[in-house]
């Protein structure tokens, strides 16, 4: 199968994009870093926050994104409330011009899972306020399922801890969260290598967040090119069909015609 | 006038506007920045025309770089927002 551009085109909030890797804007060393390593991912969206100005802060990660022709979707990271998350995204739909918002509602700093309750009442809020939310959530099936009733855009489950490298501790929660979910389901945080950007489209997901596993690679720029390429192939192996798994081998040379040697 | 900029108390002459806090915390365009006035976002046509009073509290926030990864560099910063 020939995978044109166009057959991998996907669309989330209305838009159809190309590339099905979303990036993360923080920890680099510079923004010259940050711009090299975004070119390399081919990201076309790539998440920002919002914090107290800085007035001695050098340069604007705006600018870098306006040079490249990027989508900044702002987060809530940070936020524990229901409350404290809509009043982010509020402040975000005024920094940005965008009601696009990638909500984060954190229950705990040692784990940054999410608190299933309060995010989907911010959900629930911020739906109702007009926003296009793509909420992290947890690998849970059913929470992915509320949220996307509550009239989320795509859900975002995570494979492991925010930051963790971790991998996709739970593959068969994200493959029925694949499978069931009508809206794009992007799979966040926990990636540590291009081979888990790479099983994360062979479960089904449609995109990839990354962000700690480009910034903090030794080589950022080299691994954003290689989660590029991770999604890419676990993309095209998704539309492959693999192989089922078996217990015991399957030939694949016929016995028959095997002549007697002995 | 006093009052709270960005968690730190500031000097602001009499009848001063949201606008005027604004550029007192350092911003010099309104591009990519947000303003919360007493806990309550305020849009950016508004600044001029908001008074402010003795003990307001004015935050003024900009965009940073920013991941979900990020979270762990925030949680023990003096902003930290907890649970209430």
């Amino acid at each position: 199968m020939t995978l044109g551009r166009s057959a991998s085109q996907w669309e989330l909030g209305g838009r159809t994009w190309t590339s099905r890797l979303i990036a993360g804007t923080g920890g680099f060393r510079s923004l010259e870093q940050m711009e090299q390593a975004l070119q390399a991912a081919g990201a076309e969206i790539v998440t920002v926050a919002l914090r107290r100005i800085d007035p001695d802060a050098k340069g604007s990660v705006l600018d870098v994104l306006d040079r490249l022709g990027l989508v900044a979707l702002p987060n809530t990271a940070g936020c524990y409330t229901a409350r404290d998350a809509v009043n982010t995204a509020r402040l975000a739909r005024e920094a940005f011009e965008t009601d696009w918002i990638k909500l984060e509602v954190i229950g705990d700093d040692r784990t940054l899972f999410p608190d299933a309750v309060e995010l989907l009442d911010a959900a629930e809020a911020l739906v109702g306020e007009g926003f296009t939310v793509l909420p992290y959530t947890n690998d849970d099936p059913i929470l992915a399922r509320r949220l996307e009733e509550a009239g989320c855009a795509a859900v975002m489950p995570l494979g492991s801890p925010i930051g963790s490298g971790a991998g996709i501790r739970n593959p068969y929660n994200i493959a029925i969260i694949a499978d069931r979910a009508a809206v794009p389901v992007v799979l966040d945080a926990g990636i540590g290598t291009a081979s888990d950007a790479a099983l994360a489209m062979e479960l089904g997901c449609d995109a990839v967040m990354a962000a700690s596993s480009i910034f903090g690679a030794a080589d950022p720029a080299a691994m954003a090119s290689a989660l590029r390429l991770g999604v890419e192939a676990g993309y095209a192996a998704r539309r492959a069909g693999r192989i089922p798994r078996r217990t015991h081998a399957e030939a694949s040379t016929p016995e028959q015609g095997l002549p007697e040697l002995s | 006038m006093r009052i709270e900029l960005n968690g730190s108390p500031r000097e602001l002459a009499e009848g001063a506007s949201l606008a005027d806090a604004v550029r007192a915390a350092g911003a010099d365009e309104a591009r990519g920045v947000a303003v919360a006035l007493d806990a309550e976002v305020c849009p950016r046509r508004e600044w001029a025309q908001t008074q402010l009073a003795e003990g307001s509290r004015v935050e003024v926030l900009a965009a940073i770089q920013g991941g979900a990864e990020d979270v762990t560099r925030f949680v023990s910063a003096p902003s930290r927002r907890t649970r209430r």
